[in-house]
């Protein structure tokens, strides 16, 4: 007597129908459950997406800014007096051998204003720092407007004004020859810098040639930063070496730093508050799937007497489970869906207007998913055996 | 005449302090095409018969047989198939779905058969012209009378053409007016070869059924049939 006449199926469309019912008869409650899974999927999303994007961002910088720059600078010396950079330490830096060049800057004693009529005490905090033409392609510089100090101007009355310095002193173009009063001298402004990333001082400081520091301000001062450009591969090398090559009596007073190792610092400071942000994602998506479960809870409570006709209209247990386990994976799948494209849209938000480009780790999107719908399992599964447990007379008491 | 149903010595229990004996040894047989009444107080253990013969519940004790099918042999996912190919259900409260269209509730009705949706709405199209509300196919629950809504639950259970047709108080929410239609739409399907089983509180809709069974206590009073006219 055992045959198809007893077999009970259940068609896999008729089950996806079956399964939106609660979300059709209560649009309001699914979509609120589903807003905490979107919420926890989303923020992890973003967070993943924004933190993919700015490492990106940092490796071009730190491609655009070449990361085998050295800085060299005279430390503070305990009860010496202040330190300095021994004069001959330049040529001595330049005869290591992986150094491919060198270029320094010596602080001058002078005051920068804009016009000679200036009272004395407002230097604006603008440093004159005495420098070769080489600096700029040292410091992977760019000028903003006119021309960098050449061989020529480096022996004469020209200035060259970092950014912070140009507007500082309210000078943003060169077409009316702007000049300036520097150390009792009138200066030619010839150029004016583009922001420095790594260099901040130089964003400060406004460039003369050491030519004419020497000359017309009497500057004779040792150097105050050595650049030093070292084979990629020898960096570390070079560096350990420095101190003890620039000042071989008290190397313990020398200073060797690497600018890109800050951006460095700074992006595994970011790594932290990623996890972080991560770990508060993961709380949310936690809340969000115990709220699923919570209304799967109340929804088979509710629809006591549907589970009872359906078991009538010939729904096995399995179907009854299956039913309410598509339901609960179906919220928490249309939550992780909208999450994942809400911590997209944040993410290129965020970037186009960091100016970054939008990466969206694909390990996010399909994770994002993956959790939603393991959550919506998990926290369906319980309600879902609870209706399928119920006799079917029992939920046809109404 | 071939039987569809038959309870042989059914007793059901339940386990409480002292145990409720809801059926105390009920034999009865329904053979194919018959229109029965099982009447009597509340308590006397109708809804209980009516969940036995349905296989909603298994008894204490005694055999049940549906469609040929020993129902104690059976496990539960075979009383599931039993239940979705040979049995059609009318509920006193309808138990309709909320949103859905006259048309996809009477489909439901072979929804555990695994037939596809285009084809059980074609049977619900019929199956709703038979009862009579071949212009109410695209209503949605909400928009239906109590009357109209018990027509859809009727033609949710004929759907398919079951073994037999259980209909508990299938009047039980309605006025007598309405009540008094749907005995005749039962009675019309009878005639049209529906085997039904009605169980009711109420004589006169018992008196309206050819076959009429008395239910007192858990035992059958008096199983009478009689000539109706018209």
């Amino acid at each position: 007597m055992r045959n198809g006449d007893l077999r009970s199926e259940l068609h896999p469309s008729d089950l996806a129908r079956t399964a939106t019912i609660g979300a059709r008869t209560r649009p309001l409650r699914a979509a609120l459950s589903a807003l905490g899974i979107m919420i926890g999927i989303g923020a992890m999303v973003a967070v993943l997406g924004l933190s993919e994007s700015s490492k990106s961002e940092l490796l071009a910088q730190l491609e655009r800014l070449g990361t085998n720059l050295l800085t060299v600078q005279a430390g503070a010396g305990i009860g010496r007096g202040d330190a300095v950079l021994p004069d001959e330490s330049i040529d001595m830096v330049g005869r290591i051998g992986p150094v491919e060049s060198t270029a320094y800057v010596i602080n001058v004693d002078a005051n920068v204003y804009r016009t000679d009529l200036i009272p004395e005490a407002q230097t604006g905090g603008i440093a004159v720092m005495a420098t070769e033409p080489n600096l700029l392609d040292a410091v992977n510089g760019t000028v903003a407007v006119g021309v960098f100090l050449n061989d020529a101007s480096a022996g004469l009355p020209a200035v060259v004004l970092g950014s912070v310095t140009a507007q500082r002193l309210g000078i943003e173009s060169l077409a009316a020859s702007p000049m300036i009063w520097l150390g009792e001298e009138w200066f030619v402004v010839v150029g004016i810098l583009e922001s420095l990333d790594l260099h901040p001082n130089l964003d400060r400081s406004a460039l003369i040639g050491v030519g004419i520091a020497e000359s017309l301000l009497d500057s004779e001062d040792p150097p105050t930063t050595i650049y030093v450009r070292a084979q990629p591969e020898d960096v570390v090398a070079v560096a350990n070496v420095l101190p003890a090559t620039v000042n071989p009596e008290f190397p313990d007073q020398v200073n060797v730093t690497r600018p890109t190792d800050t951006l460095e610092v700074q992006e595994a400071a970011d790594d932290t508050l990623t996890a972080l942000f991560l770990g508060l994602g993961a709380v949310a998506l936690l809340v969000g799937g115990v709220g699923i479960a919570n209304v799967m809870v109340i929804s088979v409570l509710e629809r006591r007497s549907e589970i009872g006709l359906r078991r009538a209209l010939g729904a096995t247990r399995k179907h009854i489970t299956y039913q309410f386990l598509s339901e609960s994976i179906l919220l928490a799948g249309t939550g992780g869906v909208a999450g994942v494209l809400l911590g997209a849209g944040v993410t290129a938000a965020w970037a186009s207007y960091q100016g970054w480009d939008t990466l969206v780790p694909l390990v996010a999107v399909v994770g994002g998913l993956v959790a939603a719908v393991a959550i919506g399992a998990i926290a369906g599964l319980y309600p879902a055996l609870r209706a399928a447990k119920l006799s079917p007379t029992e939920a046809l008491r109404t | 005449m071939t039987q569809v149903l038959s309870l042989i010595d059914v007793v059901k229990e339940y386990p409480m302090t002292p145990p409720v004996r809801a059926l105390a040894g009920v034999t009865l047989s329904v053979e194919s095409g018959e229109l029965v009444a099982v009447v009597g107080p509340s308590g006397s253990g109708k809804s209980t018969m009516l969940h036995v013969m349905g296989t909603l519940d298994r008894p204490t004790s005694g055999d049940v047989f549906v469609a040929g099918h020993r129902v104690s042999q059976l496990s539960d996912a075979e009383l599931s198939g039993l239940r979705s190919r040979h049995i059609g259900f009318v509920f006193q409260a309808f138990h309709l779905l909320v949103g859905y269209s006259a048309l996809d509730n009477v489909a439901d009705g072979l929804l555990y058969t695994g037939i596809a949706l285009d084809e059980r709405r074609e049977l619900a199209k019929s199956a709703l012209e038979k009862v009579g509300l071949a212009n109410r196919l695209g209503h949605v629950t909400t928009q239906l009378s109590g009357g109209e809504s018990q027509r859809v639950a009727i033609a949710r259970a004929i759907l398919g053409g079951p073994s037999i047709i259980l209909a508990d108080e299938p009047t039980g929410n309605l006025d007598s007016k309405t009540s008094a239609g749907i005995v005749q739409l039962l009675r019309d399907l009878n005639r049209e070869g529906s085997t039904i089983v009605v169980v009711t509180h109420n004589p006169e809709v018992a008196s309206a059924m050819p076959r009429e069974i008395q239910l007192r206590d858990g035992l059958i009073a008096s199983d009478q049939s009689k000539q109706l006219i018209g």
